[in-house]
């Protein structure tokens, strides 16, 4: 991009070509009559209807492309009340009631998650909030979901397992799944109304969709818990990471016990590009085509994706403006932050900026993503079968201790550099103040570092650095925690029947634990 | 408030804190943290085997002068010999001063020391006069791209002739995490797919070349070469900045600012960066005038060249290729054909490493032997 304009391509194409301003006698470029109210691209001034047809094909294209979306599926659209987000509920709701050969087949749910207490809000602006995203959810007619954050701290460690049922993705499975469901379509024909995800978006009043009666009051003590996690974090950076894992681990949640297949995100192009660029700051060049790639499997039962990244957060804008759609403003955990108070903000500037001197920035970010694959890098050992990240749940990045990479640099002088820091703010207080106290003391100590190493070893490398922004662990809500203590304790349990292992007698040697214990040890390779 | 004392030796009081990690250490404790640190990643790496004939490449600039440095410490433990190799891009008033510093430090560290022009190079091409042709066609900053090109290529050249096995560039964790950044905002997907890696084996007639400070952060060169006492060139040069790697930098800069480790935290990820398969460039061959790896018909620097002699110096840069790659390389054109042969003395071809036993490995003497003969094949190649 640094090089538009300066290419050598002869002299006859030297001089620039002039650029036309969309004036009031212009038409619109797609149809030729219409009056042009808005210009996406430099030049290309569109027609209300023409911009409208569109934005609505870039939608139903990115679906129709990936094919990931099976008629008949519950999908779960996630709705930050956001423009993007909002938008994309738009494009369903129309999508829906559109004629029968164009209409989207999926049955749409939607979620929305209450993150007031992280973001500081009060409880009356959160009360406020909420009646108004109940009023627009309510006018949907979808199913709805409004759920707090303060949830998560009564989460099953069960969510961060990755569910071995892999989601039938295959393009036969999506043809097969196609012709079933037409036929089908084709037996209810003579009845009114066949589609199903008409029916049952309609059929059932919504309230009755919603889970357990928590909506809007959450308990006072999860509440404080909530806030006292996130005021604990030093940084925003971490902070910001944080609150997405949990709102992510909360979403697929609640997919899971209603059945939800699929949960659609409304990304936009130009967000997929900052937040690409700010996960390559953090750290997580391994993940980057699952942090933004246009369906995201790591779940396993649960798919996440992303139909919004083709639109860039212009063409959001005009269309929500254009077509009125409603969105609701709530304060993020960055806003009124300065600029330089995350690696998010900080990113989220830089590209803004760029975009301004160079229009081409966004989409040469996007365009390179493509590029992507989720598979590791060759040469980087991390099979499919290998562990993965307690928070993140992507396959661990992490190298050998003495191997020559970064991490490898950094956790040689790190790590005993850590591990002195940690032991030497504590101890030192309380074991002035009595001789008595001070071997229990060390052993406190001694069973904190094991508790935080034990949950660092099982993070990967984005995930550590963030953790370490935590000055302690304990506030984290129970399901990491005990899924933490599991984890390791299999890990202890598996090395121990190690030395006892035949090759390929595993089976009967792990009869005891669990099936969640079984499913997770195939996970870790036990075998290996 | 007084300073604390080393964490390290707990006697002298500490001088710094580490940027990284916040430690507080004293000069000297530091300085050995540092070079142990070097000496682990050449370790850990295998980059350089015992018995290596090591061309520094020195700028004269904090990189290079530190990396020398710690090299020279560490030379006996990892069993290599170095020969600082000097570019002279005939920059008028820019590199004679740098190049000054580099003669100084080679004269007191009693290294052997080895300048390469490029106007000895490259039939006669200067920085200066490379800049004087391309200031008609574009803004200045292309000329860094000829001079990166081409410093590359005289580095070659320079450890060639004084028979070095491997190449050892100062490039810093914060250089490699700058250029992770720019690729992506360039879309260069290739660059990403090779990217990330300690340096190259050496492919084909290419001298391995690796990045020893590679996890090294710029601030802790600085560091170093503070509490080493050591003397450096630290002036910009004459030709504007690249302005787009300024973008990158500036960026760098308030992301370490927000989080200490995010400069490693980039070139880990540029470690682990994934690229589809058809991103990935073609296994490099090697360039039908000179011999040199190349990933097109032409390397980049005998395209470059090409450009420059033909008076259209844009010629190699960007959509520019089409039109090289439309047109037949003009071996045919008759006003120049006399200073070609000049303009590229390079040692080998790949086809005399079928003829000969081993050119590349036979360094400099044979490196001269070979380039008379070089003129003499290429038209033969085509």
């Amino acid at each position: 991009m640094c090089q538009a304009g300066e290419d050598y391509a002869g002299p006859a194409q030297r001089e620039p070509p002039p650029v036309p301003r969309p004036s009031r006698e212009q038409k619109c470029v797609k149809c030729a009559e219409g009056l042009p109210v808005v210009v996406i691209r430099a030049g290309d001034a569109f027609c209300r209807d023409c911009f409208k047809a569109f934005y609505v094909h870039k939608f139903r294209a990115m679906l129709g492309k990936n094919r990931v979306i099976f008629p008949g599926e519950k999908v779960l659209l996630s709705w930050s009340g956001g423009p993007s987000s909002s938008s994309m509920v738009w494009q369903v709701l129309e999508g829906l009631s559109q004629d029968s050969a164009k209409r989207l087949r999926f049955v749409p749910g939607v979620i929305y998650v209450d993150e007031g207490a992280a973001c500081g809000q009060s409880l009356e602006d959160r009360v406020k909030t909420l009646a108004e995203v109940k009023r627009i959810l309510g006018n949907t007619g979808f199913p709805f979901h409004v759920v707090a954050l303060e949830e998560v701290f009564s989460l099953p460690p069960s969510v961060l397992r990755r569910a071995s049922q892999e989601p039938a993705g295959t393009e036969e499975a999506y043809k097969a799944a196609v012709d079933s469901f037409l036929q089908q379509q084709h037996v209810l024909g003579t009845e009114a109304c066949a589609s199903p995800a008409q029916g049952q978006g309609q059929l059932r009043p919504s309230h009755s969709q919603e889970p357990s009666g928590t909506v809007g009051h959450p308990k006072d003590a999860q509440t404080e818990a909530l806030s006292r996690l996130f005021k604990s974090i030093k940084t925003l950076t971490a902070k910001e990471e944080l609150l997405q894992t949990l709102r992510t681990h909360l979403t697929v949640h609640v997919a899971r016990s209603h059945g939800y297949r699929k949960v659609m995100t409304g990304e936009s192009c130009t967000r997929l590009a900052i937040k690409l660029m700010t996960n390559l700051a953090m750290g997580r060049g391994a993940f980057l085509a699952w942090d933004t790639g246009f369906s995201d499997e790591r779940h396993g039962d649960v798919v996440l994706v992303r139909p919004m990244r083709d639109h860039t957060l212009k063409e959001v804008a005009f269309y929500n403006r254009l077509f009125g759609v409603p969105s609701v403003f709530t304060p993020a955990i960055d806003t009124k932050a300065p600029e330089k108070a995350s690696i998010h903000r900080l990113m989220e500037a830089f590209i803004l900026k760029l975009q301004t001197l160079f229009p081409s920035t966004v989409s040469t970010v996007y365009r390179t993503s493509e590029k992507l694959v989720k598979a590791p890098r060759e040469g980087c050992a991390t099979g499919p079968s290998g562990p993965n990240c307690l928070l993140c749940m992507c396959a661990l990045d992490v190298d050998n201790a003495d191997s020559a990479t970064a991490f490898g640099a950094q956790s040689s002088s790190h790590l005993s550099q850590m591990l002195t820091a940690e032991a030497g703010t504590p101890t030192r207080p309380c074991c002035g103040a009595g001789e008595g106290q001070t071997q229990s003391c060390h052993r406190a100590v001694g069973r904190r570092e094991d508790a935080w190493a034990c949950i660092i070893e099982q993070l990967c490398y984005s995930c550590r650095v963030n953790m370490k922004d935590l000055p302690s662990l304990d506030p984290l809500p129970p399901y990491v925690l005990t899924e933490a203590q599991l984890r390791s304790q299999r890990g202890s349990v598996s090395e121990e029947i190690q030395e006892y292992l035949i090759e390929e007698e595993e089976e009967e040697d792990r009869a005891e634990p669990c099936e969640a214990m079984k499913q997770e040890a195939e996970d870790k390779g036990i075998g290996l | 408030m007084p300073a604390p004392t080393c964490f390290s030796c707990h006697k002298a009081r500490a001088a710094l804190r580490r940027p990284r990690s916040g430690q507080a250490l004293c000069g000297p404790c530091f300085c050995a943290a540092f070079e142990a640190e070097v000496l682990r990643t050449v370790l850990a790496g295998h980059l350089l085997p015992q018995g290596a004939v090591v061309a520094v490449g020195a700028s004269g600039g904090k990189d290079s002068t530190v990396l020398a440095h710690v090299l020279r410490e560490l030379a006996p433990r990892l069993g290599i010999t170095l020969h600082l190799v000097a570019v002279d891009e005939g920059i008028g008033g820019y590199r004679d001063a740098a190049l000054e510093a580099v003669r100084s430090q080679a004269a007191r560290w009693e290294l052997p020391l080895t300048i390469v022009a490029y106007e000895d190079l490259f039939g006669g091409w200067t920085m200066d006069a490379v800049a004087r042709s391309t200031a008609g066609s574009g803004r200045s900053r292309s000329c860094c791209t000829f001079c990166g090109v081409l410093r590359r290529r005289a580095l070659e050249e320079g450890a060639r002739l004084v028979g070095a096995t491997h190449i050892v560039t100062g490039h810093n964790a914060d250089d490699m995490a700058e250029t992770v950044l720019m690729n992506f905002l360039r879309g260069d997907a290739g660059r990403l797919a090779r990217g990330g890696v300690l340096g190259s084996t050496g492919e084909g007639c290419a001298l391995p070349r690796c990045r020893p400070l590679q996890f090294a952060s710029q601030k802790e060169v600085v560091l170093y070469a503070h509490f080493r006492h050591l003397r450096y060139f630290s002036e910009e040069c004459v030709y504007a900045p690249e302005a787009f790697r300024g973008h990158a930098r500036d960026l760098l800069k308030l992301l370490e600012a927000a989080r200490p480790s995010a400069v490693l935290d980039l070139v880990h990820s540029a470690e682990r960066l994934a690229l589809a398969p058809a991103a990935k460039p073609p296994p490099p061959g090697t360039c039908s005038r000179c011999g040199a790896l190349a990933s097109n018909k032409l390397c980049q620097a005998c395209a470059l060249l090409d450009g420059l002699n033909r008076g259209l110096p844009r010629l190699a840069i960007g959509k520019g290729r089409r039109v090289l790659q439309v047109e037949p390389p003009p071996l045919g054109n008759p006003s120049r054909v006399t200073s070609d042969p000049v303009a590229l003395p390079e040692p080998c071809t790949c086809k005399q490493s079928k003829d000969e036993s081993n050119p590349c490995g036979n360094g400099g003497d044979r490196a001269g032997a070979t380039c008379v003969s070089k003129s003499d094949l290429s038209p033969v190649a085509e």
